[in-house]
This record gives structure tokens, C-alpha cells and sequence, in this order.
């Protein structure tokens, strides 16, 4: 019997993995159905929009203006061995608006917004928090995931934006005044070379790792248990399968719409 | 309600978490207007039993009536209605703890009536009057001690008036003199506001203080309930060796 053991094991994952996608995706529809419902909670909503997008507007800024400056660095050496070093500015907008963009500044408010999603709820579930909200009937979904949702889905895309721009100048700024690639060509590559498309793309993608890093750092947070330590390990699982989620879900994303 | 004056009942629940089975078929009614003690072993489902009353916790299998209706069997939107009656005190009292206490007591006055803020406020004031804490508004939870909070959850649990107030120990950890004003705080509620209470404590001399009826939880089951006298001349020998605090007795403690 031995050798039925591995397939015990990945049978064991396999089930329990269903298990977590069937409650991730139940959550996801019980959002949905408490988004319809009144009262919309506008003031929450705001306030997660303040965490969301100003609360990472720092890091966003950061790794939009590294990534974009190192790109242009990087391609440069590249594209100089056949003197093409004029594409440098179109290849890191392009990469940047469609890929880059969208899915680092996804992962940073992973790292950011989607852990504190989960260790809030998760420390609310742990001190009954949760649990006085349904006491005095109020629909814990409705109340703290719904609005985290909408914030995300909504800022992920005006930072995505940001992170965009600003990795274009970083780009600008190593390129032409590093490494002393003409202005002119710089800035009418990317014209050439970039479509409304490329951006629209990226933001549409953005608007979706929004939803995936609420709702997994909310499922996470929500079914908490098991104390302080609990609390970890949801933060912990929150961030790592957010991203991983994030990563996946680019590949299928892009194979659609581009 | 019911005919027997009962304004809760749980009939027959069983409930399990994984393999541990905690409610062995409990049957428990809770007489409308007066003060019950649910009394048992620290970690016994006491907690698992009073969450059963308000819905937190489905059963496995039984009944959960409230006024004549099964609750274990109601949708959201009619479970909502039945919980606006009832009022809850939270072990660690469960305040918001990224709102003000101002903010946590007049949360269930925010959610369910249309009073103006003014309104709200001095409702307020005068819940957290009632429980003796005036003029702690603009604190925040952490700021206070934990008999504190607990008043504070108290001044939360009745903001509504509501019919029934269940109370998760109460006096768990707080100082005797604090616990003696929980108590007074308890019974005092009990008697201006009308209400039904379910308190659950291992205070054995509280429990005789502010109920009008005790039940003892052990092992899964109510193995016996009545007023504080009869539980006092009680037979049972695990209800006396519980109540006196006796280490040796029926009662397995190590």
C-alpha cells in the first residue's frame, strides 16, 4: 500500500485546495449580493480608498521610477549592440503600461493594503469583533469586505496609472539624461510605438488584481482562527496566495486581451 | 412565546467542532422577564450554548426558539429582525477598537433608527451613564481597563433597549469589588429596563446574586436547573461539589 501514500497526499491538497477556492468564491458572491443591497456605505468606502490609494501612492511612486529607470538601463546595454538604443523609451512604456504596471504595483499593495485587510478582519474575528457585528445585525460582508472591494477595484487603476507615468520619466531621466539618448526620439518613439490600448489593457488588468488582493486578503482575514498566531498566518497566507493569484491570473489575463 | 412563559428554548441541540462533540443535547428554557445563570465548567460550551440563542452558531441538530419561532432556520433578513431584540455583553467585550467609545455605543443607534446625531449623542451619555462611566466619549478602547471596556459593552448591549441581553462572564477577571458592581449593574438593568438576561459565569456567588434561576451545564447537557435555593439544596453531586469549589468529587479536574 505504500505507494497509494503520495497519492493520498496530493489527493489530501488537492480536495482542500477545492475547498478554499469553492469559500473564496462564495465570499466573492456574497459581496456581490450585499453590494446590491442597501445601505451603501459610502463613508467606509472612503475611508478604504484613503488606505488603498493614498496609503500606497509611496511605494507606488518608488517602484514605478526604479523600474522604469533600471528598464531603460538595462535595454540600453541590449539594444546598443545593434544600435537600436532609439526603442528604449517605447520598450520600457510598453512593457511598463501593459506588464509592469499593472502587476508591480498590484503586488506592492498586495504586500501594503491586502495584509492589513487580512490581519484587521482577522483580528476582529479573533476578538469577536465579527461576531458583534452580526449580534447587532449588521452583515460583517456588507460592512467590511464590500467596501475594501470596491476600494481596491478602484485604485489599483489611478495607481497603476501613476506607477505608469512614473516609470516612464524614470525611464526619461536614465536614458536621455544618463545615458544621452536624444529627447526628440525618446519621446516620439513611445508616441509611435503606444496605443490608448496598452494603457486601457493595463488598467483593466489592474482593476482586476484589485479585486483579487481585497478579496483574498478579506477571505483571509474573515476565517481567521486561532488567536495572535491565527492572525499571522492568515497575514502571511494573504500576501502569498494574493500574489500568486496575481501572477497567474496576468498570464490568463493577457493571453485574452492582447 | 411559548405557554410555559418562556421566551427562549432550546430544544434538543447537538452541536460538534470536528470531532470534539461540546452540546450533548441540551434542552433549556429561559423564563421572559427574569435573570437565568448558566453556570458550568470553564471551556464546558457555555459560550457555545448562549451562541447558539442569538444565532452566531448554527446546531448540528435541535431547535433554537425564540418567542415560538426556530431561528436555526431563518434567513438573514429575518434574523436580523429577532436579533434588533436582543442585546449582547461579549466575553472581551468586543468594542470596535478603531472607533471611539462615543462611536461604539451609538453604533447599533447609527444602524437601526433614525435618530438625529444629537439624539444619538445624549443617548449615549446616558448609557454610559447608566453603567457608571460618564464623560468617557472620546477615548478609544485601548485607552481603558478591561472592567472598563466591559461597561462600555454593556452601555453598547443595551443602547437599543432590547428585550433580551445575553452576557458572555461577565466577571471573568475583574477584581471582586468590580465584579460585585458588574453584578449590581446586571440585576439593576434586570429590574429598570424589564428585560430578560442570560448571564453565564462560574461566579458561583454572583450567579445566586442576580439570577432568579440557575441552570449547570456539564458534560453537554443541563443536568440541573431551578432557583439559587434549589440549586443551593440541590442533590446532585457534581452541582455540590461545582458550587462548594470542591477539588475531589465527580468532577474530573486534572
Amino acid at each position: 500500500m505504500g505507494f497509494m501514500r503520495p497519492m493520498e497526499y496530493v489527493g489530501g491538497k488537492f480536495l482542500r485546495w477545492l475547498d478554499e477556492a469553492g469559500e473564496l468564491l462564495l465570499l466573492f458572491l456574497q459581496s456581490v449580493l450585499w453590494l446590491l443591497r442597501p445601505p451603501f456605505r459610502f463613508s467606509l468606502v472612503m475611508k478604504q480608498m484613503e488606505f488603498v490609494g493614498i496609503g500606497s501612492l509611496g511605494v507606488t511612486v518608488l517602484t514605478g521610477a526604479f523600474t522604469g529607470g533600471v528598464f531603460a538601463l538595462q535595454s540600453y546595454h541590449g539594444f546598443s549592440l545593434f544600435g537600436a538604443e532609439s526603442l528604449v523609451g517605447s520598450t520600457v512604456a510598453l512593457a511598463l503600461t501593459r506588464e509592469l504596471g499593472p502587476v508591480l504595483t498590484s503586488l506592492m499593495v498586495t504586500g501594503r493594503a491586502g495584509s492589513a485587510m487580512a490581519a484587521e478582519l482577522g483580528t476582529m474575528r479573533v476578538t469577536e469583533q465579527v461576531d458583534a457585528l452580526y449580534v447587532m445585525a449588521v452583515n460583517p460582508v456588507q460592512y467590511l469586505v464590500v467596501p475594501r472591494i470596491i476600494a481596491s477595484v478602484a485604485m489599483l487603476p489611478v495607481l497603476t496609472v501613476i506607477a505608469d507615468f512614473v516609470g516612464i520619466v524614470g525611464a526619461y531621466v536614465v536614458g536621455v539624461g544618463l545615458l544621452g539618448i536624444n529627447h526628440g526620439i525618446f519621446i516620439s518613439k513611445i508616441i509611435e510605438y503606444m496605443d490608448f490600448s496598452d494603457i486601457s489593457m493595463g488598467l483593466v488588468k489592474a482593476a482586476f488584481f484589485g479585486l483579487i488582493l481585497s478579496l483574498v486578503g478579506c477571505f483571509k482575514g474573515f476565517y481567521t482562527s486561532g488567536g495572535a498566531e491565527g492572525v499571522g498566518r492568515a497575514t502571511t497566507r494573504a500576501v502569498v496566495l494574493g500574489s500568486v493569484l496575481i501572477l497567474a491570473s496576468d498570464y490568463v489575463l493577457t493571453a485574452i486581451m492582447f | 412565546m411559548s405557554e410555559n412563559g418562556n421566551i427562549i428554548e432550546l430544544a434538543d441541540i447537538y452541536k460538534s467542532f470536528g470531532s470534539q462533540q461540546v452540546l450533548k443535547g441540551i434542552n433549556l428554557g429561559i423564563p421572559k422577564g427574569q435573570t437565568t445563570v448558566i453556570i458550568g465548567r470553564s471551556g464546558g460550551g457555555k459560550s457555545v450554548m448562549l451562541k447558539h440563542m442569538i444565532g452566531l452558531i448554527k446546531p448540528d441538530q435541535g431547535q433554537v426558539m425564540v418567542d415560538g419561532e426556530d431561528i436555526v432556520r431563518m434567513g438573514d433578513h429575518q434574523l436580523n429582525e429577532v436579533r434588533r431584540r436582543f442585546g449582547m455583553l461579549f466575553q472581551e467585550a468586543a468594542l470596535f477598537d478603531s472607533m471611539t467609545v462615543m462611536d461604539n455605543v451609538a453604533f447599533p443607534l447609527r444602524e437601526h433608527t433614525n435618530l438625529s446625531e444629537k439624539q444619538v449623542r445624549e443617548k449615549v451619555s446616558e448609557k454610559l451613564a447608566m453603567v457608571g462611566l460618564p464623560g468617557v466619549e472620546h477615548k478609544m478602547p485601548s485607552e481603558l481597563s478591561g472592567g472598563m471596556r466591559k461597561r462600555v459593552g454593556l452601555a453598547r448591549a443595551i443602547a437599543l433597549e432590547p428585550e433580551i441581553i445575553l452576557y458572555d462572564e461577565p466577571t471573568t477577571g475583574l477584581d471582586p469589588p468590580l465584579s460585585a458592581a458588574i453584578n449590581r449593574l446586571i440585576a439593576d438593568t434586570q429590574e429598570k429596563l424589564g428585560v430578560t438576561s442570560v448571564v453565564i459565569s462560574h461566579d458561583i456567588e454572583g450567579a445566586y446574586l442576580v439570577g432568579q434561576n440557575i441552570a449547570m451545564l456539564y458534560q453537554g447537557k443541563i443536568i440541573a436547573q431551578g432557583t439559587p435555593d434549589q440549586i443551593r439544596d440541590s442533590s446532585d453531586e457534581v452541582v455540590q461539589q461545582f458550587i462548594h469549589g470542591r477539588p475531589e468529587g465527580p468532577i474530573e479536574v486534572i
